[in-house]
């Protein structure tokens, strides 16, 4: 229906969504939820994996916690295609900064990089992208690099289009010096309550955490989600 | 003990039979004839020291440096050619600068050293160029170990890590009474701390140098320590001076304990 005879001036909406505006067509995004929230002794990292093209899933398991080196993982949101290439860099610039220096890159350095990409190429990118790990110099890190590609170190950090709805519940129930349990569980229930309402997030919870002994790798099933249709 | 390098000494991109490249020797000699430098790694942190032979009266003290800050966390010496020296610094000073613009953090002790010793050799390679007539000393701190360093990157592009390292004129007395010094104690807590360091340095300078022999001198000195925040900085003048105060009477006193043990040798007859 035309409108345009009742409103005083001209409004005309191009039929795109707020999220999936910004992509070329046919490009996937990862309209996501994704988080990063450092304890003692190393950081979770955990996403949703839903991969929309406008409303239909593309994927609805996609693994979006990507390892750019041993202790140092990322969370991506945004472009698919813009998330995968910057990891990719990031990882070849991180493993020959390893073999340069002798030593195993700080979570600063990995952040610093991805920050650089996600800067210098702000034109051609749509990506947000949280860098989080642990290193001998800072133990656990987390670095939140939005849209512009600023970078900024956090106590905690959200992002992706699911973000948006658990600020208020993140902001009320994290604490300094969470234990490793603690830490997981707020990671799970965050996303869970994300997942619940935001569209383009969905599917299952991904978590890794990561400590200076190693990396484990966890996922929550959809049908066993701590908030949701399955739990109402 | 000129060697003669008959025929195969007249381009750096040329071995001699014996497997030499001359052009390299030649360089280290030019750095053989300039003023001493000096480095001690301390416990708690790195002295610098280079000796300025005075060419010329009419030279404003204190001006025409040789020893150089590359980054806050990084300064170096230099001795032999000045002006090579100088390239060397200008280099050492752009990799910093682009290490850290590009990874976000200060470029690490043995990285520095690595990037100027492969600058360094580079000039030796090359047929239209001529290896550089500086032997770099490098104190450097790294801000994600805590650690504190000195290397030294010499004309043929070797570098190694030192407790204490010399170049120049006196490198060969000054070396044998470096190893004098406590560097090097198996318990770390025995060894000399950086302002000892800086009072030891101004005494093998001035041991070395001879009277009448040598032309008056400057000494130029830094240090990278706890007291100076692990930043590179300049040893402050009224410590300098104290130190050398302290460097003459030590000598003397040396001199003197010297001369009466050869008293109690002659009355002994």
């Amino acid at each position: 229906m035309n409108y345009q005879s009742y409103a005083p001036s001209t409004y005309e909406h191009d039929g795109k969504s707020a999220e999936t505006r910004n992509l070329k067509p046919g490009e996937l995004s990862t309209g996501t939820t994704i988080m990063a929230i450092p304890f003692e002794g190393g950081v979770v990292l955990g996403a949703d994996s839903r991969v929309s093209t406008g409303t239909y899933v593309a994927n609805r398991v996609s693994d979006k916690v990507a390892q750019l080196h041993d202790s140092i993982w990322c969370c991506r949101s945004g472009s698919a295609a813009d998330t995968q290439a910057l990891t990719d860099y990031v990882r070849h610039y991180l493993s020959q900064l390893a073999v340069e220096t002798g030593r195993a890159p700080t979570v600063k350095v990995a952040a610093h990089l991805m920050r650089k990409l996600c800067y210098e190429n702000k034109d051609n990118l749509m990506a947000g992208v949280i860098v989080g790990g642990w290193d001998p110099v800072e133990k656990g890190s987390v670095y939140n690099i939005p849209l512009g590609g600023s970078c900024i170190k956090m106590p905690f950090a959200i992002g992706g289009s699911g973000s948006t709805y658990i600020y208020g519940l993140v902001d009320s129930e994290f604490k300094e010096a969470l234990s490793k349990d603690e830490a997981l569980s707020l990671v799970k229930k965050s996303i869970s309550h994300a997942m619940a309402r935001d569209g383009s997030s969905g599917g299952i919870i991904r978590t890794v955490v990561v400590t200076e002994s190693g990396n484990e790798r966890e996922y929550v099933p959809g049908d066993q989600l701590p908030y949701g249709p399955a739990g109402w | 003990m000129a060697s003669s390098g008959s025929g195969y000494d007249l381009s750096s991109s040329t071995f001699s039979p014996d497997g030499r490249i001359f052009q390299i020797e030649y360089a280290s000699k030019a750095v053989e004839n300039a003023g001493t430098a000096l480095g001690v790694k301390c416990r708690d942190g790195v002295v610098l020291c280079v000796e300025k032979p005075m060419l010329n009266k009419m030279l404003l003290p204190n001006t025409s440096r040789r020893i150089y800050t590359v980054d806050t966390n990084s300064g170096v010496a230099i001795t032999g050619f000045v002006s090579d020296g100088r390239q060397v610094v200008s280099r050492a000073r752009e990799e910093a600068s682009n290490y850290e613009e590009t990874y976000g953090t200060k470029i690490p002790p043995t990285t520095l050293a690595d990037r100027i010793a492969a600058y360094v050799h580079y000039f030796t390679l090359h047929g239209s160029l001529r290896p550089f007539g500086t032997s770099s000393l490098i104190a450097s701190y790294d801000t994600e170990t805590k650690e504190h360093s000195l290397r030294m990157v010499e004309p043929s592009g070797v570098t190694y890590e030192y407790f204490g390292c010399a170049a120049g004129k006196g490198r060969q007395p000054a070396k044998t009474e470096l190893e004098k010094l406590s560097l090097n104690k198996p318990d770390a807590e025995d060894n000399m701390t950086a302002r000892e360091g800086v009072k030891q340095l101004a005494r093998i300078i001035h041991l070395l140098h001879e009277e009448g022999k040598d032309k008056p001198f400057e000494l130029e000195m830094s240090w990278l320590c706890e007291e100076s925040g692990w930043e590179h900085k300049g040893v402050p003048r009224d410590y300098i001076k104290e130190a050398v105060e302290w460097a003459k009477k030590a000598i003397e006193d040396a001199e003197e304990d010297d001369e009466s043990e050869d008293e109690d040798e002659e009355m002994q007859d």
